[in-house]
């Protein structure tokens, strides 16, 4: 009987992940007056939260009174390539300011207007300055004050545990099993319900701005309990991370540096994002430097500048420029922000980007260039969850934040992640509190599962004669990178599956050494299985969509398809394979897609 | 680039040793990078905690040749080459196993810590706060709770004893952030005076030089604590005004 031999704790609520959606979830859960576990794969405060930079997306209109939430949905749905749930992209842009608002209350201290407000900044793919910031560590205040705030709402924090498999009564999700990074123990989460808060998957790639911890745990454990996942072509290459030196590569460089002025150049000094204003977005784009430059200050008369073209198209002209020879040494290109801002200026906006360059790369941001190129950021895609509720095709399940799939669409705009978090953290949190206080029946959990979960766990210890994990790792982070990267084609995709079945076969023979205790050889070995599992349903969706959009670029097929716009590939668990489908878009209603023809 | 050998702690709560390995370093590595590369290659089972890899997240603390700091901003050409580089655990916080430590110590002590509690918006039902008013918070807000301040305070380090009535200096930054916040309205003298235990610190600013963000600990939080339990609690003036006043804060 699994309550006896395992540790056992039982919550209505239980939250998995505990960055910015998680928190804010397990916060929102426990004001209804549910009691809630809140489980986190690291130490508190230290998800992957804390990287983020530029700042929340919000319609505050502190800055240009003339913003509102429906230009915000506007703004996120072109971003999106159109190909978002316009239903969760009206609810974030709506409920955004509030929730910024909140925080605040909470104790968050954001950078001031000269009157007294929050300040915003300018970002890509917004068409006013909107995101509500601290400096560039504004996802450290957000983590910080959740964190804060949470620890006194009554809420039951499980550190250093990782969740291995949900647990069903019928079609019904009743809970978790996982272990202790600590003690290697095995422990049960019985739960009415359970909330997905679990992040990305970009440790698939080689070059990540993403941790150890983003090896798509929530999607899997998704997929495997039988829920579908949505857009897992759609991965986003944030445009500008570090490349030199090569242990740094990857890292995170905040597209506020664009926001606050800085400008991509070539190794010729030329300004090239005005060679690659796509159609899409020819309207709204400036086509000079001189018009550029004055949008900074003046919205009304000019355009945007094209470095704050979206995120997608910003990666793929980098891309270009490398390939066509015009890259700086260390095969990025360069991003210029000390010939157009005051160096008290920069340091007081960009204070972590001139500490990350100072001490990592030998480079003063105030007087050379940096040099950046794309590294892979964040996943569109995830669990198809009901916008209103979160709630997933599974009951008792919910998903937020990057876990969940459909608020972006295709493309991510910067921002909108934080106020993603905060919007549809609090919504999973409220509906699956309420969904537990209504659980009929008693809370069964099935021994059985308990059993073949833990035995999973333990069969690397078990075996002799395997492989090291970190080597399987490694591989499938080169197959990634390689063959799943901002540029598909048909062939690279089919032999990147090819390869994937074969690092399948060779990680259920992985071995590790030494005892449970605190063993990262062992974790890793047990991350490899959503890790891959992750990596096929993205190549699996690539495949699928014979187009090039937003976060999904095919040189085979490189233009964008409306009849592919009105549809999502979702993937779903089979007869234990992983079955692909195309299936339609929710249709926006009329009063909202007027939005879209008021301005070219 | 040169191979390099490394003295990395391994063992646990019961004891250990450092161990020896030779590793090759590429160019602009840091002392994690090799960390991970000796776990890769050498041994899978060394047990290090790290997240972000970019100094945001504070979770990689060590003792390297003896000096606090995080593994993923120290590197290695700060080292003479062909001399041996010792990584322990942060010795502050009981073993778990290798390089790292039990940290719970700081998660009971932010739990007591007395929480914002704000006052009422204004008429128009926002809040307003100039910027020259919270820049000194925001400079205790960039704390990323590597928790090395806390391993190098000597009123702990080597004093278990202390721990029961002292949060540290991680928490005296977090108690003057709250402090200073111009929304707050919560009164934690007599808590940064008994439960904290700021009279403890003989303000030798041991915390101030180890931390990675810079923050001035000592100079901006500890010491303007230090000088309001002062005037709060020793200076009979303020004693006896208090007695007459009605206090601008509630206890907590």
């Amino acid at each position: 009987m699994a309550n006896q031999d395992y540790e056992v704790h039982e919550h209505d609520v239980i939250v998995i992940g505990a960055g910015g959606a998680g928190l804010r979830a397990a916060i929102e859960a426990a004001a209804q007056g549910v009691s809630v576990g809140l489980v986190c794969k690291s130490l508190l405060g230290k998800a992957h939260t804390v990287m983020a930079e530029g700042g929340i997306a919000a319609a505050l209109g502190n800055v240009w009174p003339e913003d509102n939430w429906q230009v915000h949905f506007r703004d996120t749905m072109r971003g999106g390539k159109m190909l978002n749930n316009w239903r969760m992209a009206q609810l974030h842009a709506q409920e955004a300011p509030e929730r910024v608002l909140e925080l605040e209350r909470w104790g968050a201290l954001f950078d001031r207007t000269k009157d007294g407000r929050i300040l915003q900044r300018d970002f890509g793919g917004h068409r006013y300055a909107r995101l509500a910031h601290v400096g560039d560590r504004t996802g450290l205040e957000m983590i910080r004050t959740l964190q804060y705030h949470g620890i006194h709402q009554g809420l039951d924090v499980y550190m250093e545990c990782t969740i291995t498999r949900l647990l069903k009564d019928g079609d019904r999700v009743v809970g978790a099993v996982g272990y202790w990074r600590e003690s290697g123990r095995v422990v049960v989460f019985k739960a009415k319900a359970v909330i997905l808060a679990t992040g990305g998957i970009g440790k698939a790639w080689k070059i990540t701005s993403n941790s150890w911890e983003y090896t798509g745990d929530g999607h899997s454990l998704a997929l495997w309990a039988g829920a579908d996942l949505i857009d897992m072509e759609f991965v986003q290459f944030h445009p500008t991370g570090m490349v030199w030196p090569p242990s740094v590569r990857g890292i995170l460089v905040t597209e506020g540096v664009r926001g606050d002025g800085g400008t991509l150049k070539n190794s010729e000094g030329k300004r090239f994002m005005f060679d690659y204003i796509p159609e899409f977005f020819k309207g709204e784009t400036a086509d000079n430097e001189a018009e550029a430059d004055r949008w900074y200050e003046d919205k009304k008369n000019n355009r945007r500048t094209p470095d704050l073209l979206p995120r997608d198209e910003v990666a793929r002209a980098i891309n270009s420029e490398v390939k066509a020879g015009r890259g700086s040494p260390h095969g990025g290109v360069f991003l210029d922000i000390n010939t157009r801002r005051p160096a008290d200026y920069i340091k007081k906006r960009l204070p972590s980007m001139y500490h990350q360059f100072k001490e990592l790369a030998g480079v003063d941001i105030t007087k050379e260039p940096m040099e950046v190129g794309p590294t892979c950021h964040y996943v569109m895609g995830g669990v198809r969850v009901d916008a209103d509720t979160a709630q997933s095709t599974v009951k008792g399940l919910f998903a937020a934040g990057e876990v969940a799939g459909g608020m972006h669409g295709s493309n991510r705009l910067g921002g909108n992640s934080l106020s993603d978090l905060l919007v549809f953290g609090r919504r999973a949190g409220l509906y699956a509190a309420l969904y537990a206080k209504d659980f009929g029946g008693t809370l069964v959990v099935d021994s059985a599962q308990v059993e073949q979960a833990a035995r999973q766990m333990l069969a690397p210890f078990e075996r002799t004669g395997g492989e090291n994990p970190y080597a399987i790792q490694s591989d499938l982070q080169d197959t990634m990178q390689a063959l799943v990267g901002i540029i598909r084609n048909e062939a690279d995709l089919k032999e990147a599956l090819k390869r994937l079945d074969v690092l399948k076969a060779r990680a259920v023979k992985v071995r590790v050494d030494g005892h449970r205790q605190y063993n990262p050889g062992w974790h890793t070995a047990l991350d490899l299985d959503s890790l891959l599992t992750v990596a096929e349903c993205s190549a699996l969706a690539a495949l699928e969509r014979k187009e090039s959009r937003g976060g999904h670029t095919r040189e085979d097929h490189p233009y964008t398809d409306d009849t592919w716009g009105k549809v999502n590939v979702v993937v779903r668990l089979k007869d234990g394979r992983i079955q692909v489908s195309r299936e339609p878009l929710p249709e926006m209603p009329p009063d909202l897609k007027a939005l879209f023809q008021e301005r070219k | 680039m040169p191979t390099v050998t490394m003295h990395v702690f391994r063992g646990d709560a019961r004891g250990g040793d450092f161990k020896e390995y030779r590793v090759e370093a590429d160019p602009g590595m840091v002392v994690l990078d090799l960390i991970h590369r000796i776990q890769a290659t050498q041994a899978t089972d060394l047990a290090v905690r790290w997240n972000c890899k970019a100094g945001k997240c504070g979770s990689c603390s060590a003792e390297i040749d003896g000096k606090p700091r995080l593994m993923c901003m120290t590197r290695m050409d700060l080292f003479n080459e062909g001399e041996p580089i010792s990584v322990a655990p942060i010795r502050g916080f009981p073993a778990i196993r290798d390089l790292v430590t039990d940290v719970s110590y700081n998660y009971v002590k932010a739990k007591q810590v007395p929480p914002l509690r704000i006052k009422p918006p204004e008429p128009d039902g926002t809040y307003r706060m100039m910027q020259e008013d919270i820049d000194r918070i925001q400079e205790f807000h960039k704390c990323i709770e590597c928790f090395l301040c806390q391993d190098v305070c000597h009123v702990i380090r080597d004093h278990e004893e202390n721990k029961r009535a002292f949060a540290g200096p991680r928490f005296f930054i977090k108690l003057a952030s709250l402090d200073m916040h111009p929304l707050d309205t919560v009164d934690r003298s007599a808590f940064v005076k008994d439960a904290a235990g700021v009279g403890l610190c003989n303000i030798t600013k041991c915390c101030t030089e180890v931390c990675p963000e810079h923050i001035h600990i000592t100079d901006n939080a500890i010491i303007p604590l230090k000088e309001r339990m002062a005037d709060e609690f020793f200076d009979p003036v303020v004693w006896l005004l208090r007695k007459f006043r009605s206090k601008k804060k509630q206890p907590a």
